[in-house]
């Protein structure tokens, strides 16, 4: 119904959503979904944090900062730990090899690294979805 | 009559040439989607189709007389060859200038631009070196965009990432619908800012208009300066030291940075009591109508 009041649970854990459900509200367990992001998206970096990688990342892109990076964190989809590929409206799993670090921090800067690697990748979809759907 | 439309025809062939590209052939399951990737592949920095372009090498394009769409496909051409810095001279607001860019480049555009500049851009370092109308960097994915002087309305509806500056004072509706990315206005900014906003950043040095934040599902709003007014659901949060850290960098980046500092930042976020999207919403719906 519009204009009803359907706040979801506070992230309160960081391994909050590969330990459990992550259903805490009333309302969340009733529709047996978690309501709004599984991580915080108002988190901004910590450039402190920074890693090799992604200092190279900027230098050759020609950025002082994160830039669209700053938007990406690691999330967790069906208990495992994932990063969110807007180019191909989906889910990109982190390997099981990788450790996860105990802190938000560390971990969206693997998120960053891994979604870089991955849509720069001669194997990423967009590059085949180019080859069939490209106009010019 | 026998035989299959031209329509019908058109999507078989279509069909069979994405499953000849080795697509469609997964199960989905949920949002999710097997992906073949190895994440020790040879690192790249750049996407696969991106053009090779050395930011050392640079040219200037006199726009006097051309269109919008011979600068926009010089643009194109002179990155085919490498270059990596490009100069527009005499844009005489012309609307659509630069828009499409999904490569790392340095452009400078030599003067004031029209309406959607540098919408849709993914990558390059844009300078504008005067004002812009209406919806300058709408629906930008990555890179940087600043503004010397003042911009139109609805400076980057819908954007997704990136930096997008201004260093004047930009119109109203500013980063309406923004999905990501960070805005930052060196001067005011008018009514309805950050309206129905779902995530990203916003700065705005100076002041804001009426109903700044209306309707924001989430995001954050940093402002240095007055608020006419909020908009239903924006509430004010505390500023963190992570959040002063990350403002003073940014502010610092542009030469943006108030002598003062930024303690005197308002930080402003959904307050998220008109989130009312779940799996029953269509069903809940159905009864009512």
């Amino acid at each position: 119904m519009a204009g009803t009041q359907y706040r979801g649970s506070e992230i309160k854990d960081v391994d909050q959503f590969l330990k459990s459900d992550g259903l805490e509200s009333k309302r969340e367990k009733e529709i047996g979904q978690h309501i709004g992001y599984r991580y915080d998206v108002n988190l901004v970096p910590d450039y402190d944090r920074i890693t090799p990688f992604l200092s190279k990342y900027m230098e050759i892109m020609g950025w002082d900062d994160l830039n669209w990076l700053e938007d990406v964190h690691m999330g967790y989809e069906e208990g495992h730990p994932a990063v969110f590929d807007r180019n191909i409206n989906g889910w990109v799993r982190v390997p099981d090899a990788i450790e996860l670090p105990d802190n938000q921090q560390d971990r969206d800067m693997i998120a960053r690294e891994l979604l870089i690697k991955f849509q720069m990748s001669p194997n990423h979809p967009l590059v085949q979805l180019r080859k069939a759907y490209m106009k010019f | 009559m026998e035989g299959v439309s031209p329509d019908l025809e058109y999507g078989k062939k279509q069909e069979a040439r994405a499953r000849e590209l080795g697509m469609m052939s997964e199960q989905l399951k949920g949002r999710s989607m097997e992906t073949f990737f190895e994440p020790a592949e040879d690192e790249n920095y750049t996407y696969a189709f991106a053009k090779d372009v050395d930011f050392n090498k640079r040219t200037e394009v006199d726009a006097d007389g051309m269109t919008t769409t011979e600068v926009n496909r010089s643009i194109r051409e002179l990155m085919d060859e490498g270059y990596g810095t490009i100069v527009i001279k005499n844009p005489r607001g012309m609307h659509s200038l630069g828009v499409g860019i999904l490569n790392r480049l340095n452009l400078i555009i030599d003067g004031s631009t029209g309406y959607f500049s540098t919408g849709l851009i993914d990558g390059p370092n844009v300078r504008i070196n005067g004002r812009v109308g209406w919806s300058c960097g709408e629906n930008m994915m990555a890179g940087t965009v600043m503004i010397e002087k003042n911009a139109g309305s609805t400076f980057g509806a819908a954007i997704r990432g990136g930096d997008l500056v201004c260093k004047g004072h930009v119109g109203s509706r500013t980063g309406i619908d923004q999905k990501g990315g960070t805005i930052i206005v060196g001067g005011d900014t008018g009514a309805l800012t950050g309206f129905m906003m779902q995530r990203g950043r916003m700065i705005i040095c100076g002041n804001a208009g009426k109903n700044l934040g209306d309707s924001m599902y989430d995001g954050t709003i940093f402002i240095g300066g007055e608020i006419r007014s909020l908009g239903v659901d924006a509430i004010e949060a505390e500023l963190t030291d992570l959040d002063r850290s990350w403002l003073n960098r940014k502010l610092r980046q542009y030469g943006l940075l108030p002598e003062k500092g930024v303690d005197h930042f308002t930080k402003i976020i959904a307050g998220k009591q008109l989130w009312n999207y779940d799996n029953l919403e269509p069903n809940e719906k159905k009864l009512i109508l």
